[in-house]
């Protein structure tokens, strides 16, 4: 009790933060909004939102073939993106760095052409059991196809992977390791570096899914020697609709295109076709140009304010949170991992999570309630869904604490 | 007996209209979903299952004397309230009047939020299933 904002530990101006994001200034149910739905998307500053604007009012035009001038600034600040990314995620090259529509896509085109190429009857996948259905489902599409094998590497009760039952797991059939970065149900940060150096003494590849991570830890694909690496700007304060594989570029080099078309060619006769090179190859079509251009200043946003900044406020954030709901009768935690990410999972025996959320939104806060896209997770953990809170660097302690009043008002009406 | 749909739904939005804030709303739908008679375990079916996203529903129907009875259940309780509003509507009525019937009552209570697509086990999905169910009824009656 007591707490206030400026005993928590960081140097961020919140509140100056908060003027950054328009739509979190809003009444809902005639309540000012608490937005904790942040693992879903994050809201997006004002230079985000003023990107997109300006890209449509100034500079609108079609890149890399475009002569005019128009089409050169367009074609110069998409490139820019690439830049910026391949610094963000420590790349060494930015001829690494593909851009996609998202998470989803960048790890189904890793599995439909790496995949196609590399997996053959009997070898093996690990997949961790927190995975995401997006992390699961493309490896078993193409695991199906080439009649693989997929393999879970089991987690303990508090949400950690079992990294001695990992090391039991790898062997010489293992061709690939995909792993999430942070669980987007759980919260708990996966030792990416450990598992990559682990895989890699048994000749796996490595893809890594940073979707929950990247807007809250450091990323440095080239120094964990990551073979693929994935994430979404909707999730980094950047727009929907635009994200980013990484791959080594050895691995890009060999492995087939994804989707054929513009862009992606390097000559086309009415017999065959030769492939462009690195990025281009798999980057067929006409981009999403100005949601690529506008995720560079989303970048420059958690740079700006620095990653540790972030990390420090938001782990306060977690642990206010953690003490205040602890004292609620009856509330259980899904997810108390030693590393976590700003993300509480929790549960009432005696309340659903739908109803939880429903009296929530009548409060105007806004949490997620359900599997989390999680189901074989949610099943190992004996539970059919969870309440999910999870904090950004613009939530405050006093939004915490709305959430605490809520969920005791919802007590109250469902006891 | 033989209270037509219309009149009962003019009689929940009667029964809606003392309330002055979404509190006191919410409680009595709580109130209807823990007043609604627990479906039999036996029914408790995958294919009475209403397939949704959050919480589970199970609807049962039966056909007799000319009339659809339905019951359900839920694990979640606000569910259960809103579900519990739709079989006092609904059952035991002629299937005819069930697959005609117009249910503006949602809207005039102010639980239409509920017919969106996010809440997909809400009231939408259930009263679809209501619906097709005494479709199928009226059909085996037109057969027979």
């Amino acid at each position: 009790m007591g707490t206030t904002i400026q005993t928590l530990e960081h140097n961020l101006d919140i509140a100056e933060i908060r003027r950054q994001f328009p739509v979190l200034n809003q009444q809902v149910n005639d309540k000012p909004l608490v937005y904790l739905d942040n693992a879903a998307t994050t809201q997006k500053p004002l230079v985000v939102i003023d990107a997109l604007k300006n890209y449509y009012q100034k500079d609108n035009a079609n890149i890399h073939r475009g002569i005019h001038t128009l089409a050169e600034r367009a074609t110069a600040d998409f490139e820019k993106t690439r830049d910026a990314v391949k610094t963000f995620i420590g790349a060494a090259h930015r001829e690494e760095i593909i851009f996609t529509k998202g998470t989803t896509e960048g790890i189904n085109l890793v599995a439909q052409t790496w995949g196609r190429a590399n997996l053959n009857e009997g070898d093996e996948i690990l997949i961790s059991g927190m995975e995401h259905h997006s992390n699961m489902v493309p490896w078993h599409m193409i695991a199906q196809e080439k009649k693989a094998v997929i393999k879970i590497i089991p987690i303990n009760d508090a949400g950690e992977l079992l990294m001695e039952e990992y090391e039991k797991l790898l062997n010489s059939r293992t061709k690939l390791v995909a792993v999430v970065h942070a669980s987007n149900a759980l919260g708990s940060i996966n030792p990416v570096k450990q598992i990559i150096q682990l895989a890699h003494r048994n000749g796996a590849v490595v893809l890594v899914d940073g979707a929950q991570s990247t807007s809250h830890l450091d990323i440095a694909v080239s120094d964990w020697s990551a073979d693929f690496f994935v994430f979404s700007g909707h999730k980094v304060y950047g727009p929907t609709g635009v994200g980013v594989l990484y791959g080594k570029r050895a691995l890009l080099e060999a492995m087939p295109p994804y989707q054929g078309g513009g862009e992606m060619i390097g000559e086309v006769r009415y017999d065959g076709f030769t492939w462009n090179e690195l990025p281009y190859k798999f980057e067929a079509g006409t981009p999403n140009i100005a949601d690529v251009i506008a995720l560079k200043p989303a970048l420059d946003f958690i740079s700006v304010l620095g990653k540790q900044n972030i990390r420090t406020y938001e782990n306060s954030l977690l642990q206010y949170a953690y003490s205040k709901l602890e004292s609620l009768e009856g509330i259980r935690f899904i997810g108390t991992a030693k590393e976590k990410v700003s993300i509480q999972s929790f549960v009432f025996n005696d309340i659903h999570h739908q109803d939880l959320g429903i009296i929530l939104d009548k409060e105007g806060i806004a949490i997620r309630t359900g599997h989390h896209c999680t189901q074989p997770l949610m099943g190992r953990l004996c539970i059919t869904g969870t309440s999910r809170a999870s904090f950004a660097v613009y939530n405050t302690i006093e939004e915490i604490d709305r959430l605490e009043a809520g969920l005791k008002k919802a007590i109250k009406l469902f006891r | 007996m033989n209270v037509s749909i219309d009149d009962i739904q003019k009689e929940i939005i009667e029964d809606f209209s003392i309330f002055d804030n979404w509190d006191d709303k919410y409680a009595y739908i709580i109130e209807c979903g823990k007043k609604l008679k627990p479906l039999a375990p036996e029914y408790k079916t995958e294919t009475n299952l209403v397939r949704g996203c959050q919480s589970q529903v199970w609807l049962h129907a039966e056909h007799k004397d000319g009339l659809v009875h339905f019951y359900a259940d839920s694990d979640a309780i606000i569910s259960k309230g809103l579900i519990s509003l739709l079989i006092k509507v609904l059952s035991g009525h002629k299937a005819e009047d069930i697959v005609k019937s117009d249910l503006y009552f949602i809207d005039k209570i102010g639980m239409q939020s509920h017919l969106s697509m996010t809440r997909s086990n809400g009231l939408a999905s259930m009263l679809k299933t209501m619906k097709v169910k005494a479709l199928l009824f009226l059909e085996q009656e037109k057969a027979n």
